[in-house]
């Protein structure tokens, strides 16, 4: 079926679900430590469909991020179709729809810290880390940065979130030591 | 249910009284008022998002969005109060900021709930002086196209799919102004059902491959119809540009398809306006006036009984004509698989896939799997169905008649060949699987010097020495309602274009 | 004691007085502390009868919305052979407010003892705490204080002894502001995107799973079993203001701000001496301009209105804006206003559901009025549509993000529109102090 790009109020985009040359592997197999923490949270909720949010951090915590073949699975393991959970992940933001740099740093810059100099940490942590921009991942593959929303420690601006870490009270003059630490 | 309670109200100051659990729009419906929405759809989940319904209910501090707000007694509804119209003005001019206005070049331009209600409601300007957001169109798979940036996510397709089609294939990706309709990899709209979504769709944003800059809404003629690719008689609309079908669209009836057309259905239509068609009547490989050939066929039939082969997409009165011609016979049926559809009772793509094989057996035809292989001296065809038959049976017939659209196959070269009219040239009935006979209307002429095909079978049971005094296919049907006890007491009025159920019929429903 | 600041002498430390001690996070240091002591009794006691006790107590909803906490236990049909659920939100997200993490960090246990009581004056037999997901910390504090409490059985199929059967679990968010908002936070926990649902059927009749609910804060819970131990009378008498409003309150404090942090005072509280007191004023050689007392979704306020207000859910609404869930944000005389509000839309425009119109829309044109004005490219129209946009954004939609969008941006626009002007007219930019 041709369809013109132009009728369509654009160009027509081809999905781009890229399918992986190395075979798939699951991250709820069957026996393996995964699956069996997701079947203990299985047991606090009367429906499968509960434990997608926590299906979804056990990926994130084992694959550092959520592929689409990895939505694919959690939508078989509950009984769900791909095209949902992906909805599901792409409304939380804390689930990575893309691999990051070893360390994921998030600086909140809502107004509470903004008005507190949040710029200025965001901008020592992209120069030091070397990353150049936000939401890139710095050449070494350590490091990515992000601005994030209020991060609900705002008597403590700046806070900031490190992979799982969280710290609070970061000025500018902390990133090195911080980025010593995560290195 | 004689137990239902009502509920009075106003709106708009006419007393309506209806069902209590009515919304006020619905309710609405019934004082003669519709009001604006979009994501509110009566086959759907409410999902009240779109806030394009909202009404002003006296009493209320806050509008009601109309959708998700059940009747109360004496409630008095305002529709067009100013606070209203500011409102859903409001939800127009935010609807549109994004978008692209590209209706030159939408196919919805002319059908699209956008474009009428901000002609009813909106704004004449925009106040919006930000970038437009963009992003790219996207092949859905099936017959839809998403186009993005037209979308305003009042979610309809979402909920059909997981909702009525139980294929959860479609969501909502990303939030916030970000938000557009998602699609999983390996999991594209295939099912058989999936095009719904595209009528379902109030903007352009779900368009039809097929039917991409075809035809301009306004340019089309539309015809109720009947889907005549299977026994489920799913009710359509016909539409014709400059007398061809463009477009097969569903046509709303609770008692057979909702407001549903599957995928198969709706897409196969071209054979409607295929250009190989018998356009004259043939005698002897040579053409023929209607009269000599009529004449040639009634000498024939008058000679000894034939073997008759019906087609099973004939209507009911070309049927019961081909019966009065000539007697009843064998009829033969496509098969294809079944696709229901989940959410809606009784409603499935059939795997009879002709439009009136209830009908035929009603009349009194039977099935076979190959209906020449017992066929005689002289053999009658009537009807599409059985141009790709094996024909080796009929090496031993004195005199073949074929009344059809298209010259079937194999036939011996001294057939007489008669040509009608397929069923969107012409006005007929056809009879779905649970017995309703639903009535279908003529969309475009027919070809050359074909003529409808209960007007052929009239004039061929007159030559053969029978009745064929009819000058409509409503006289046909009425004389059929006499005779066959299946039509007792039914006329095209009573049909109607919802349909009637035969009697007898519906105890297998 | 007081966190990260000693208590000061002002204020009245019930949820807070073991901020900063790291010892009352064990079962034994809070048991030590008099914890537990509220919940064998309640688990003794009729349902209606705590009901009637918080009732009576005048306990109000702390996470923003201030709802009498004892009426909306009461819409629980005790009895009625349906599952009953209560969601303990501790998705803490509102700008400016950060004192559930502060209760979960320190006293864990006051929040399962406080669960547990409203658990069994629901009728509830499974609560989750859904915490927000950046909160890694409280998750990590909560879980090991929740095995310590099952382990102990304060919790669990036979809570305290009691026969009954009290499952507390914790349910991880993953980052969405709207998942505060009620039912955002059942479909979250029922594994789908954090849509707010259309209201009615209210929680308490179709609440997650489809079942009877009840959504309460942390602070709310926190407080019951201090009300349960020294009745309703005393709660009732910590009061400075109006009497619909008692008991104590934590505010949060943030921004530009000598002391920022926590601090607990009875409704009522003078903001003034809070303010310039218990905060300790504003940062050396600035001034204080402009507050938004309770979150970022209520209505910016000069400094001049908020000295004189009271702060008790009443106090805040005669000065136009809401106690809200206490958290005080406060902005210095070297903050440009058009670059906060601005910043301020943008968080909405970020979190907003995608659900309805106007805050799908509304929010990110808001957000890019705005930071046209902010880049010096504003026009006087700009400001006019704001407000109608506002006025579009305002009472018509599920929930109230769209609401909470246009609150603090037209307020501050009406209170600092001199602000604005200067940056459209060019003799400003945002990035020098206004003042």
């Amino acid at each position: 079926m041709s369809h013109g790009a132009s009728a369509a109020g654009g160009a027509v985009a081809k999905p781009t679900h890229g399918h992986h040359d190395e075979p798939y592997v699951p991250v709820f197999a069957a026996g393996s430590a995964p699956r069996a923490k997701l079947d203990d949270i299985l047991s606090r909720y009367p429906t499968k469909q509960a434990g997608l949010l926590p299906a979804l951090w056990i990926v994130q915590d084992e694959r550092g991020w959520i592929s689409e073949q990895v939505m694919k699975e959690v939508g078989d393991v509950l009984g769900l179709t791909a095209a949902y959970v992906k909805g599901v992940v792409t409304f939380y933001t804390m689930y990575h729809q893309h691999p990051v740099g070893k360390f994921f740093i998030q600086v909140c810059t809502t107004s509470c810290c903004n008005c507190m100099g949040a710029e200025d940490v965001v901008k020592a942590f992209l120069e030091k880390t070397g990353c150049g921009e936000l939401g890139l991942t710095s050449a070494d593959g350590k490091y990515t940065v992000i601005e994030v929303e209020c991060l609900g420690a705002c008597g403590f601006a700046t806070p900031i979130m490190v992979n799982n870490d969280f710290i609070d009270s970061v000025s500018v003059e902390k990133v090195s030591e911080i980025l010593r630490k995560y290195s | 249910m004689s137990d239902q309670k009502f509920v009075n109200l106003t709106i708009e100051g006419r007393q309506v009284s209806v069902p209590e659990g009515t919304t006020i729009l619905e309710a609405a419906k019934t004082a003669g008022v519709l009001i604006p929405h979009y994501c509110y759809h009566s086959g759907l989940k409410i999902a009240g998002v779109c806030r394009m319904c909202l009404v002003e209910v006296e009493k209320q501090p806050k509008l009601a969005p109309s959708c998700a707000t059940t009747v109360a007694e004496g409630q008095v509804v305002n529709v067009y109060t100013q606070k209203a119209l500011d409102a859903r003005k409001g939800v127009l001019e935010l609807l549109l900021i994004n978008h692209p206005l590209d209706c030159p070049i939408c196919d919805q331009a002319g059908e699209c709930e956008l474009q009428d209600y901000t002609f009813q409601e909106g704004r004449a300007d925009s106040r919006y002086r930000e970038p437009k957001r963009f992003n790219p169109a996207e092949d859905f798979g099936g017959d839809v196209l998403y186009v993005t940036n037209r979308c305003i996510l009042c979610t309809r397709c979402v909920r059909y799919m997981g909702d009525v089609a139980g294929d959860r294939a479609l969501c909502v990706e990303e939030r916030g102004d970000r938000a557009h309709i998602g699609i999983a990899p390996d999991h594209d709209l295939s099912h058989p059902w999936a095009a719904n979504v595209v009528d379902l769709c109030p903007v352009g944003a779900l368009v039809s491959k097929d039917f991409l800059n075809k035809a301009r809404a306004w340019e089309l003629d539309r015809t109720a119809s009947v889907c005549p690719n299977c026994s489920q008689g799913c009710n359509i609309t016909l539409e014709t540009r400059d007398e061809a079908v463009v477009r097969m669209k569903p046509r709303s009836n609770d008692a057979v398809n909702h407001f549903y057309l599957c995928d198969e259905g709706r897409l196969n239509y071209q054979w409607i306006n295929r250009d190989d068609r018998l356009e004259t009547p043939m005698v002897t490989g040579k053409p023929a006036s209607w009269d000599a050939a009529l004449a040639a066929a009634g000498a024939a039939l008058k000679g000894g009984s034939a073997h008759v082969v019906a087609g099973a997409s004939l209507s009911n009165e070309a049927l019961w004509l081909l019966k009065q011609a000539a007697g009843v016979g064998k009829f033969r049926v496509a098969k294809g698989g079944e696709a229901p559809l989940p959410g809606v009772k009784d409603l499935a793509l059939r795997a009879d896939r002709a439009a009136n094989a209830t009908g035929a057996e009603l009349m009194g035809f039977s099935r076979a799997d190959n209906p020449l292989a017992t066929a005689g001296k002289i053999v009658l065809i009537a009807g599409d169905d059985c141009t790709d038959l094996d024909t080796s049976a009929l090496a031993g017939a004195s005199t073949v008649i074929a009344i059809c659209t298209v010259i079937p196959k194999g036939l011996p070269a001294n057939s007489i060949l008669l040509p009608i009219a397929n069923f969107a040239e012409e006005e007929g009935t056809f009879t779905n699987l649970r017995g309703r006979v639903q009535r279908f209307l003529q969309a475009r002429p027919a070809q050359g010097l074909a003529r409808p095909s209960w007007m052929a079978l009239a004039g061929l049971a007159a030559a053969a020495g029978k009745n064929g005094a009819f000058l409509s296919a409503e006289a046909v049907f009425i004389a059929m309602a006499k005779t066959e006890s299946a039509f007792n007491g039914m006329s095209y009025d009573s049909v109607g274009l919802k349909g009637q159920m035969a009697a007898g019929a519906g105890v297998t429903a | 004691m007081g966190y990260p600041y000693k208590s000061h002498p002002r204020e009245t430390p019930i949820l807070s007085k073991y901020f900063g001690d790291p010892e009352a996070r064990t079962l034994e240091g809070w048991q030590a502390r008099g914890g537990y002591r509220a919940l064998p009794q309640a688990l003794d006691t009729d349902p209606v009868a705590i009901q009637n006790i918080v009732k009576e107590s005048g306990l109000r909803g702390r996470g923003g919305a201030g709802f009498p906490c004892g009426l909306k236990w009461s819409f629980m049909k005790i009895g009625d052979g349906k599952p009953h659920y209560l969601c303990c939100n501790a998705d803490e997200s509102e700008p400016g407010t950060f004192k559930d993490r502060e209760i979960m960090r320190w006293t864990p246990h006051a929040l399962i003892e406080g669960c547990a009581i409203a658990a069994h004056a629901i009728g509830a037999e499974t609560c989750y705490i859904y915490i927000r997901g950046e909160f890694t910390e409280p998750i990590a504090i909560m879980e090991q204080a929740l095995a310590e409490a099952r382990a102990a059985g304060m919790i669990g199929a036979n809570a305290c002894g009691s026969g009954k059967t009290i499952n507390m679990w914790v349910h991880r968010g993953a980052g969405a502001y709207i998942c505060g908002e009620e039912t955002a936070l059942m479909n979250s926990i029922e594994g789908r995107r954090g849509n707010p649902r259309i209201k009615p059927p209210f929680p308490a009749v179709s609440g997650v799973f489809g079942m009877p609910t009840t959504v309460n804060n942390v602070e709310t819970l926190t407080a019951v079993p201090h009300i349960l131990n020294n009745g309703a009378e005393w709660y009732k008498a910590m009061c400075l203001g109006n009497p619909k409003s008692t008991g104590s309150k934590l505010f949060s404090v943030c921004g530009n701000v000598a002391r920022p942090g926590n601090y607990e005072v009875v409704m009522g509280f003078s903001f003034k001496e809070f303010l310039y007191d218990l905060c300790g004023g504003p940062p050396p050689g600035r001034k204080f301009k402009a507050i938004i007392p309770g979150g970022s979704s209520v209505p910016v306020i000069t400094i001049e209105e908020a000295e004189q207000v009271k702060m008790d859910y009443e106090g805040f609404m005669e000065f136009g804006t809401m106690l809200g869930s206490g958290g005080v944000i406060i902005f210095d005389d070297a903050q440009s206003m058009p670059k906060q509000l601005a910043r301020l839309a943008r968080f909405y425009a970020h979190e907003s559901c995608a659900q309805c119109t106007q805050c799908r829309e509304g929010t990110a044109w808001m957000t890019k009025i705005l930071e046209r004005i902010v880049a010096g490219h504003g026009t006087f129209e700009d400001l006019d549509t704001i407000f109608e946009l506002t006025e579009n954004m305002t009472g018509k939609t599920i929930c109230v993000l769209s609401d909470s969008c246009g609150a603090p941006v037209t307020s501050g626009i009406t209170r600092f529109r001199g602000e604005f002007e200067a940056l459209i007219t060019g003799r400003r930019s945002s990035t020098v102090a206004v003042g």
